[in-house]
This record gives C-alpha cells, structure tokens and sequence, in this order.
C-alpha cells in the first residue's frame, strides 16, 4: 500500500495539514502491514506457547499502529529510539472491547517502566486521618470492582483529515478494567473535611501528577491492576493504575504510587496546557467527554467490494454516561437514520452501532451522530468552531492540546470506485501564538 | 450522595473512637481502628516515603533547605542537565528551559509561564534528572530552581531561594491564572448541543 515511511517532519507538516488525500497517510495502517507482510509458513496451532498462552490464526496480522511525535513541542531526546506510543487499530476491529494487545497506549516523555510487583506500594497521604501504604497484595483484599469503559487521549483527533480511521481517531481503545474503587481506599484512609481533590502520581520516570475532582474520585474511579481479566499490561500501567471513567485519558494516571489528598489542584507538569490556557472554555471542558461516534466500517483507506448490500458500523462514546442512539447519515448529513445499537450498551463505554445499507453505487458521504443519556447530540464541525469562534484554519490548527474533546461529526466519502476517503474538506492550518 | 456517606462513615469511626477510649480497651492501630473493615492493611509511611513530598503550588509543603543561582551552575553542569536542556538551558535537545513561547499545540509551558515557582521545585525534586530522577538533594533542587529562575529573569542572580522565600517569587502568569473550579456530578460541560425535537 505504501511504500515507505514517511520521515517525522513530513509527518508532521502534512498529518496536520493541507495533505491531500494523495498525500502520505501518517504511518503504516493495519491493512498495509497484513498486505506487505504474508503469513509466516509454519504455525503449529498445537505448539506449547499457543496452548499456554492461546495464539491468533497466522491470517490474523493486524497490528497497532505506532506513533510518531504526537506534539511539536515533545522533546527529542527518547530512552528508546522509538517512541512506545501506538494507536489502536479501529477499522480492523469488531464489537465493542479493544484487545488488550491492540490498545492504544502513549507514553509522554519517558518511557515504559519495568515494576516489580512485588516491590510496588501505593501510597494514600495528605489530608486523612491515617496515610498508608498498601503493598499489591493487600489492594487486592479489598472489595474487588470491574467496569468497561472506554479511554481516549485528550490528543485524540490529532490529524482529523488523516487517510484512516485510525489516523484521525486512534487514540482511544475500551476495556474491562478490575480493581478497588478509589473510594474504598480514601475510606479506609478517613479523608478530612477540607479535602477538594486526589492528586495521582505515577512511578514512571517522569512522575507524571493529575489533579482528580473530590466528587469524581468518590463517584466511580477504580484503583486498577486487571485489565480484560488478566493483569494489566506494562504499557497500560503494571502493576497499578488509576481509572476515571470518562475523563480525559491524561486523568487515568498509569504505574500508580501516590494518592494525595488536598485541597486544590497542584497544577504540575502535564496539567498546564489545560488549567492555564486564557480560554476559560477548554478549562471548563477538561473532565468528561462529550458524546462523540465515528464510523469504522466502511472508513477511509478501505474499498467497498461493489453496489448491493453492505453494513456501516462504527463506535459511539460519551464521558456522560451511556449513549442512548446513533443516526447515520448517507447524504452528508442531509437525512440521518437511526442506527441499532449492537450492545451491550454500557455507561462510558464504546458502543457499536449498526446500520444495513444498499450501496448503489453511487458517490456517497458517511457520518454518525451520537446522543447520550444527558441529551447532549454530537456537534457537527461547523457548531464546535461556532462554539470556539474559530474559523475552520484555526480550528485545525489549535486542536490538539488547547481545545481537546473534537468530538465534532467525521465523514467519510464513498467514490464510484467504491474507495472511501475522509470526506473532510482541505483546511489551511493556522497555527496561534499567544503569551 | 457519596459525600453523604463519607461524613456519615467519619461519624462512625468517631463513635468507634470514642468508646474505645472510654472503654479503656486496647488501643487500636493509629491507622485502622477496630470495627472498620479494612483494619489491617495498609502500614503507615516510612521516614522516607515522607519525606518524598509532592509539594502544593503554594510550597507550604516545602522542606527545609536553600541554593542560589550561583550554586545551580554547578549543580545543573555536575548533575548531567546540559546533556538534554543544553549549557545555558535553551539549547536543547529537549524542551527549552529559558525563555520558550507558548503556543496553542504547545503541551508543556516554558518554566517562565508556570504560575506558581514551588510547582517548579517540585518537578525537578520529583522528576529530574531525566535517567536518575529523584536523585537531587533538596538543596541541589533550590540550587538549579535558582539557575533557571534566574535565567529566566525571574530573580536576581544572589537571591537564595529556600522554603520561606521560594513560594515569594513572583511568577508573571500568576495573575492570569485562575483555581479550576471543583467539578460535580451536576457540573454541566460547557459545550453541549441538545436537539430541539
């Protein structure tokens, strides 16, 4: 599909964007890499690894999708010479749970930490009655918690007009995460009155620190060490990480070590970009996630096989709960049906959404709208920059840390050759500087 | 809801408390009293788990201690710091710790748009040197935190900073900055469509 790899710059120049469609697509996609690379000869199904540990079919290839720098402004300098930062492959998944294997996961500025269990505590501290320190062992004899919900990077939509749906929403991947609620913890620590917010830091080199809201801590956030039903995976935060449904995925602090419990936010490294920016907007938007939907299926970078009966599917989220529909446009938004939701439809969760379709071969644009259980419907383009008063040019060239939740309606384009395309229209970037 | 419970769980440790008191009955662990169910796990912080401070914006958790700019040459050249920030600070490879715009794709801030200075002192103590973090002594850190203050021209060159005078230091995006509101179950996200029908 594509031949070689584009260099970081060009990435970045061209992932953010005029990029035609002609233009690269960022990184390799699933499909390339099971088109380039043929199954291996031999695989014994039989063999002692795939009996141990269970092994996908050898025509089954699909892979994650690795990041190149995801920010201008992310240093050079990396403990390994490629960043351990990969986005979840959508369009070649069915159902609503991500593979644990295919699950998006970033890394900021240092990279994957190797913990052992063993040695690992975390710690509870600041305004309690009693700080503790609870070894892994005795975190899982508290009461034990599962929750499916999904987790996006507050960086997700990084290249809207990206060839894939990978591209422009690959950031963001749903699991079953099991652990002890955040609140049997505090309990069991006596928070005091004048606590207002948890402050999570991680163990990982760069000590990464998020301010969590008391409420939020109290309501539905999970001390994490179970993933999908097995321990949760190095790149995810073995042995321990926080969960907080619905957040922004920066709040779902990984490789755990400290709760500390205070009476306002702490504002470190990573909390800047959101707490300081001079519109007041994005600071009142930086919890939960609007409801937002993208078709996968068919979806940019795919070819339909030919006119007659096809099925469009996609993923429906919101950080408000569960999502109560999805409609679907074939017109471009023109006329929207209502789609069926495949479930299990869960609060906070991915949900897919189903749609039967004739294809007649005809040229036609895509796109679904979500509705979540607050009655919150998902913006089209022109309504999120209404909002934002920016013109489509800033739109674009500001999204990524400033603005964040572009949950703004995706369409993807059907030719009369039956090749979908982002059905976004080419955009001049500008690029704002301010302070 | 959950507030609710919580104020009426403190309420009954104080009961349990109290009668333990009055009851004379062994005292109970200052970190899991009897009757509560997680009594038990959980051991209270060692000395050096407290003194691993996360430190408020404020920097009334700020331990003891002092370093001028003057010591944070040393400490900034000694401690491998050029390596990634370059000799003065601004060179690179990694982010620029002097001077630096702040962009809207900027997803860190240059140190001099930090509004609170301990926040500072806080992350180099926690995460820096970037292969040996946590490594600095606390003097090291006021030491280099005077550096790039200093470099940053945000205190004269032989101001000592140390825990009284550090959170003194006046940053320039302090008056810009405003306390995130706390965020409720109620609290309405700003963007919200909903439909007419």
């Amino acid at each position: 599909m594509q031949a070689k790899r584009p260099s970081r710059r060009r990435f970045l120049k061209k992932s953010v964007a005029v990029a035609g469609l002609a233009a690269s697509p960022p990184a390799l996609g699933a499909t390339a890499s099971a088109a380039e690379a043929p199954p291996p000869a031999v695989i014994d199904n039989n063999s002692l690894d795939a009996v141990l540990y269970g092994r996908r079919s050898r025509f089954v290839t699909i892979t994650r999708e690795i990041e190149g720098r995801s920010h201008s402004t992310t240093p050079r300098i990396r403990p390994t010479p490629q960043r351990p930062s990969a986005r979840t492959p959508l369009a070649e998944l069915v159902g609503g749970i991500t593979p644990t294997s295919l699950h998006f996961t970033t890394q900021h500025y240092y990279g994957i930490p190797d913990i052992n269990p063993d040695e690992h505590t975390l710690m509870i501290e600041g305004l309690v009655e009693r700080p503790l320190v609870f070894t892994m062992n005795e975190l899982r004899r508290f009461p034990v918690v599962s929750r499916i919900c999904f987790l996006e990077c507050i960086g997700n939509r990084p290249s809207p007009r990206a060839e894939t749906v990978t591209g422009t929403h690959g950031r963001m991947g749903c699991s079953e995460w099991t652990g002890v609620p955040l609140s049997l913890l505090l309990e069991a620590a006596g928070i005091k009155n004048s606590a207002q917010w948890v402050i999570a830091e991680a163990a990982s080199g760069g000590r990464h620190t998020k301010s969590v809201p008391m409420e939020k801590a109290l309501d539905d956030v999970l001390v994490a060490y179970g993933q999908n039903g097995e321990p949760v995976r190095p790149d995810h935060g073995f042995p321990l990480r926080l969960v907080v449904p619905g957040f922004e995925g920066i709040y779902n602090v990984k490789w755990l070590r400290r709760i500390k419990v205070v009476d306002q936010p702490y504002l470190s490294f990573q909390e800047h970009s959101r707490f300081l920016t001079p519109n007041p907007k994005t600071q009142q938007d930086s919890y939960e996630f609007g409801p937002s939907s993208v078709i996968t299926t068919p979806s940019g970078g795919q070819r339909l096989s030919g006119p007659g009966p096809q099925v469009i599917s996609g993923l429906a989220w919101s950080g408000a709960g569960v999502v109560t529909g999805v409609e679907v446009s074939t017109d471009g938004g023109r006329t929207y049906h209502q789609a069926e939701l495949a479930g299990p439809v869960l609060p906070k969760a991915h949900t897919r959404f189903v749609l039967p379709w004739r294809w007649t071969g005809e040229e036609a644009t895509l796109q679904s709208r979500c509705l979540d259980e607050k009655g919150q419907l998902q913006p089209s383009e022109a309504e999120y920059a209404r909002y934002w008063d920016l013109t489509r040019g800033q739109l674009y060239g500001t999204i990524q840390s400033q603005l964040g939740h572009c949950n703004w309606v995706q369409p993807w384009k059907v030719g009369r050759d039956g090749k979908v395309t982002n059905g976004l229209a080419p955009v001049d970037v500008v690029v704002d500087v301010h302070g | 809801m959950a507030r609710l419970r919580m104020v009426w769980l403190r309420s009954t440790w104080w009961l349990t408390c109290t009668a333990s008191v009055v009851l004379l009955s062994v005292a109970a662990d200052a970190w899991g009293q009897e009757g509560q169910p997680f009594a038990g796990l959980g051991r209270p912080p060692s000395d050096a788990e407290r003194r691993d401070v996360l430190v408020d914006p404020d920097g009334r958790e700020l331990p003891i201690g002092s370093g001028s700019a003057a010591e944070g040459v040393t400490v900034y050249a000694r401690r491998g710091c050029t390596a990634c920030h370059g000799p003065t600070g601004s060179e690179g490879p990694a982010v620029a710790l002097v001077g630096g715009q702040v962009t809207t794709r900027t997803n860190y801030w240059p140190i001099r748009h930090w509004p609170f200075a301990p926040s500072i002192w806080d992350y180099i103590r926690r995460a820096m040197p970037y292969d040996r973090p946590g490594t600095l002594t606390v003097d090291e850190v006021y030491a280099v935190t005077a550096f790039l203050l200093y470099r940053n021209d945000l205190i004269a060159e032989d101001y000592v900073l140390d825990e009284q005078t550090l959170p003194m230091v006046e940053m320039p995006a302090r008056s810009t900055y405003q306390i995130p509101q706390a965020w409720t179950l109620e609290t309405p996200r700003g963007f919200e469509i909903v439909p007419e029908h």
